[in-house]
């Protein structure tokens, strides 16, 4: 017969002197980094970790933990070995001269136009 | 329509998935992993909505409310298999019979999907994804586990072997296989053994596990006539407790 694990019936026996050996580093699944899209032909979004023993496995538990609220279309679960980054250290490689604002979007007047033409077609 | 027969047949349907989704439900914050605690609870839950819609369409052919079917019966008025009442065991059994019962159950309801008895094939068109999903989720452990290590592949022949006979009992036949084949409402017990043997075995195998040697077949009945374990007494007195406390307050 199956015996039940219910802690109410069966608990289980904790030593005393406590003696945990330290987890192996195969102990511990891999984690796979969820993308989550909302809804088709919009852009795959960062959305957390999970752990998992495969791909497989990962794909189920990233469609409970992230794609069960609200709408999903499609999720990608990719290995976090398999991310390749930049160091923070190298953050420097991100600045840009205080000379060169023209590249950025921030800098066009367009925006003033567009509100103006949207105004004009309320109105 | 016979009506007796579609209400035979909803009973034994739902009480399948009320059993089993408070069974799975005991491993919520028990679980192996957060990840899979979370799935695995979210998974029971789902399944008591698959019994909510079952009991909803046998209130509208006259019987109790939902939750009076669910909570205010007997252990002897229940019509689950064996196999969904037995106590969780460890995560091994748990899995392969969330696997074994998950495909039934599958199967079953994309029949449902084209009962000629609307309501049903309606709700069939309405739990197919989150089956799917189920499905999926078991295919996927079993895989794992059993091909992983040594202690792991047998763990799974072992779970395989003490669930199998229990797991033939999800086919045990009613009274009124004939009439609802005929009517089309279901396509019977008989047809879904024999797809879901056709579903299981291979990825069994694909596994590496082994079906049990056909000779030791023995399906384990009753529990569709009310005869059960007397652990589903105790799991029908706890999952009552709160209801049984006032069964007219409105929750």
């Amino acid at each position: 017969m199956i015996e039940s694990l219910d802690p109410r019936i069966n608990r289980a026996s904790i030593s005393v002197d406590n003696n945990i050996e330290p987890l192996g580093t195969l102990d511990q699944w891999e984690t796979y980094e969820v993308f989550h899209q909302k809804k088709r032909g919009d852009q795959h979004m960062h959305v957390g970790i999970v752990h998992a023993a495969n791909p497989e496995m990962a794909l189920a538990f990233a469609k409970e933990q992230f794609g069960r609220r609200g709408l999903t279309a499609n999720i990608w679960v990719v290995n976090t070995r398999n991310v390749f980054a930049s160091t923070y250290e190298d953050a420097d490689i991100f600045e840009t001269t205080t000379d060169k604002i023209y590249r950025e979007a921030g800098g066009y007047k367009v925006m003033d136009k567009i509100n103006q033409y949207k105004k004009s077609q309320k109105a | 329509m016979n009506e007796a027969a579609i209400k035979e047949l909803l009973y034994k349907v739902a009480d399948d998935q009320l059993v089993l989704g408070h069974r799975n439900s005991e491993w919520t914050g028990l679980g192996p992993i957060l990840e899979e605690d979370i799935a695995f609870s979210s998974m029971a839950q789902d399944k008591l909505g698959h019994a909510q819609g079952c009991y909803q369409i046998l209130h509208e052919l006259g019987e109790a409310d939902p939750d009076q079917i669910a909570f205010s019966r007997k252990a002897n008025q229940f019509h689950n298999c064996h196999f969904v009442e037995l106590p969780n065991g460890e995560y091994d059994f748990s899995l392969m019979r969330h696997f074994l019962f998950d495909h039934a159950d599958q199967i079953r309801f994309e029949m449902f999907a084209n009962s000629s008895f609307e309501p049903l094939a309606k709700l069939a068109k309405k739990v197919k994804g989150e089956i799917k999903y189920h499905v999926f989720h078991g295919n996927t452990w079993i895989q794992k586990l059993s091909t992983a290590n040594e202690i792991s592949k047998i763990r799974m022949q072992t779970a395989l072997n003490e669930s199998w006979n229990y797991a033939l009992g999800i086919f045990e036949e009613g009274n009124y296989e004939i009439e609802l084949k005929n009517e089309g409402v279901f396509e019977g017990e008989k047809a879904l053994q024999d797809k879901w043997m056709s579903v299981v075995c291979p990825l069994l195998e694909k596994a590496g596990l082994q079906v049990p040697e056909q000779s030791s077949w023995e399906p384990v009945l009753g529990g569709r006539k009310g005869y059960h374990l007397a652990h589903l007494e105790t799991l029908v007195t706890e999952m009552s407790e709160v209801f049984q406390i006032d069964p007219t307050a409105n929750w």
